[in-house]
């Protein structure tokens, strides 16, 4: 499905995401170069026959978006292939995992359970609205002083999640935050560091999104 | 996922009108509410319903606690259930069952209704690649008879499944006699909870009593002095986030001499449904609250059940389970 924003205009600086979404649809990056004045949508093979489109009107990040979408498509899709907002991560797609964690109206979900279309209405936070301009959000200050990842590919949905976490008050004692984090799987076991992340900032008084 | 037609109805009573249906895979529309289940259903091809009806904003959302008991309309979310000061103080039961369950993610997001409509979370089901299930597909058979079992069922099972039923939550309101409520264009009727889930039978394909158009509005716990001695004890492979193995609500109220005047006792990831166990209660009843007797009534738990293999283990651990639960709810002041 195609959404409103105004597709990449020839001769504007290449995305890395772009090259990737090319090279995958057709397994070849030599084969890319005519894909690359019109990219093609990721899902676009996939498109349903029978599925009437969907108009959704999402705010995230304080902006507000009008798409029109599969109703198949989940909230993460919707920000990564739609709006572009590629900090929230596709790990299990089943709610496994937390990779994918955002805050709506100020608390933590699971953007891959929910379906962009029934998420109107509500004030969306990814990872990229975490910051204050170049100002880093105390937590995501406390992860790299404390050096809470390693591939990092769960760290943004761990730091949406710890944020939600220390604003609902669970970030006394590590074995709270364990039990309260325990919706975000880290495969590098990066939990220990995380942990004191958390602890740092709560002590500091840091506040949640 | 299959292609389905998104309904956003305006009201409850266009949602109603369009008659879908919760716990059968053959349904040609289903409700939505918190999606947290439906979403990795139709994710895993699991369910493919032609409409998908979504009741967002429609079912109440509203925790009661008065003179009467409980009630927890449809749409709360089990965080706020959970963290209701009331239902921590007077139904300690629920409130640890919900903590207990998913992850803090999901508990903001599912609703009560969802979560007592939750469906199995047997592997055979959830995973198409396997050609039997009968819950899936009515007559293909059960690949977890004979096959991997050690999640399943040991008590309600047939020949035809023995998947277990995965909500913490159903298991501790059916121990305090909880009372479903719901709605229809017709109007609304109410029935146990303990019988909204069906025993499997010939037709594990037909999980609930609900028919087209009908959907859970509220779910009612009456008042019981019972509830507030009471405790949810789950035993899982990870200390969180993760299904039982094993589990058990016990609430008990005490005479003055310190023995158990009566008790309500029901028992999680052993039943085909959220299994009351009413032969144990009695036996509790004017027993004394140590050990021994624990141990004897408890025994009773294991009547009928009959393991499959690699879940025989749970015959033994669910009566532990009932043991140390009620002492947990005893040693509640």
């Amino acid at each position: 499905m195609q959404d409103e924003h105004p597709p990449v205009p020839a001769g504007a600086a290449l995305r890395r995401r772009d090259l990737l979404k090319a090279t995958i649809a057709t397994g070849s990056a030599a084969a890319t170069a005519p894909l690359l004045t019109a990219p093609v949508p990721a899902e676009a093979k996939d498109a349903p026959v029978s599925a009437a489109p969907v108009r959704v009107s999402l705010r995230v990040n304080g902006t507000d978006h009008s798409l029109t979408l599969d109703p198949r498509t989940t909230l993460l899709d919707a920000l990564r292939e739609h709006l572009h907002l590629t900090g929230s991560k596709k790990g299990c797609g089943l709610g496994q995992c937390g990779a994918c964690t955002v805050l709506m109206d100020g608390k933590r979900f699971k953007s891959c359970l929910s379906l962009a279309a029934l998420s109107e209405g509500r004030e969306i936070t990814t990872i990229e609205g975490l910051a204050n301009g170049d100002k880093l959000h105390p937590l995501q200050a406390a992860f790299i002083e404390r050096d809470a990842f390693q591939c990092g590919y769960c760290t943004s949905g761990q730091i949406m999640a710890g944020v939600a976490c220390i604003a609902e008050g669970h970030a006394g004692s590590a074995q709270e935050i364990r039990e309260w984090m325990s919706g975000n799987i880290c495969r590098c076991g990066a939990y220990d560091h995380i942990v004191a992340a958390i602890q740092d900032t709560a002590r500091a008084g840091g506040q949640g999104g | 996922m299959h292609p389905f037609k998104l309904e956003r109805p305006r009201d409850l009573a266009a949602a109603l009108a369009m008659q879908a249906q919760a716990g059968r895979t053959d349904a040609a529309a289903e409700y939505i509410a918190g999606g947290t289940d439906m979403v990795q259903l139709l994710q895993e091809n699991v369910r493919r319903p032609d409409r998908l009806v979504s009741l967002a904003g429609l079912l109440d959302r509203r925790i009661d606690v008065t003179a009467e008991g409980l009630r927890l309309g449809a749409a709360a979310t089990m965080a706020d259930a959970a963290a209701h000061p009331a239902v921590v103080s007077q139904f300690p039961v629920i409130a640890e069952a919900l903590l207990n369950s998913a992850s803090p993610q999901v508990r903001n997001q599912a609703t009560m209704s969802g979560n007592v409509l939750q469906r199995t979370r047997c592997p055979y089901f959830r995973d198409t690649g396997y050609a039997a299930c009968n819950k899936r597909t009515p007559g293909s058979g059960c690949a977890a008879i004979g096959g991997e079992n050690r999640w399943h069922a040991v008590l309600g099972g047939s020949e035809h499944c023995i998947a277990a039923h995965a909500s913490d939550l159903a298991v501790a309101l059916v121990a305090l006699d909880a009372l479903v409520h719901i709605r229809s264009a017709r109007g609304e009727r109410t029935v146990p909870l303990a019988v909204l889930h069906r025993l499997p039978g010939s037709t594990p394909n037909i999980e609930t009593e609900l028919l087209p158009g009908e959907v859970i509005a509220a779910i009612t716990v009456p008042a019981n002095p019972v509830a507030r001695r009471s405790h949810y004890l789950k035993v899982r492979d990870r200390a969180s986030f993760e299904f039982a193995l094993v589990s058990a609500a016990v609430a008990l109220e005490l005479r003055q001499d310190g023995r158990i005047a009566q008790a309500r006792v029901a028992a999680g990831g052993v039943g085909t449904r959220p299994w009351r166990l009413p032969e144990v209660e009695a036996a509790l009843a004017g027993s004394a609250l140590d050990r021994e007797s624990l141990n004897k009534a408890a025994s009773i738990a294991a009547r009928g059940a009959q393991g499959r293999g690699h879940n025989d283990f749970k015959i033994e651990l669910l009566q532990r389970v009932i043991v140390r639960a009620a002492e947990a709810a005893g040693a509640r002041a």
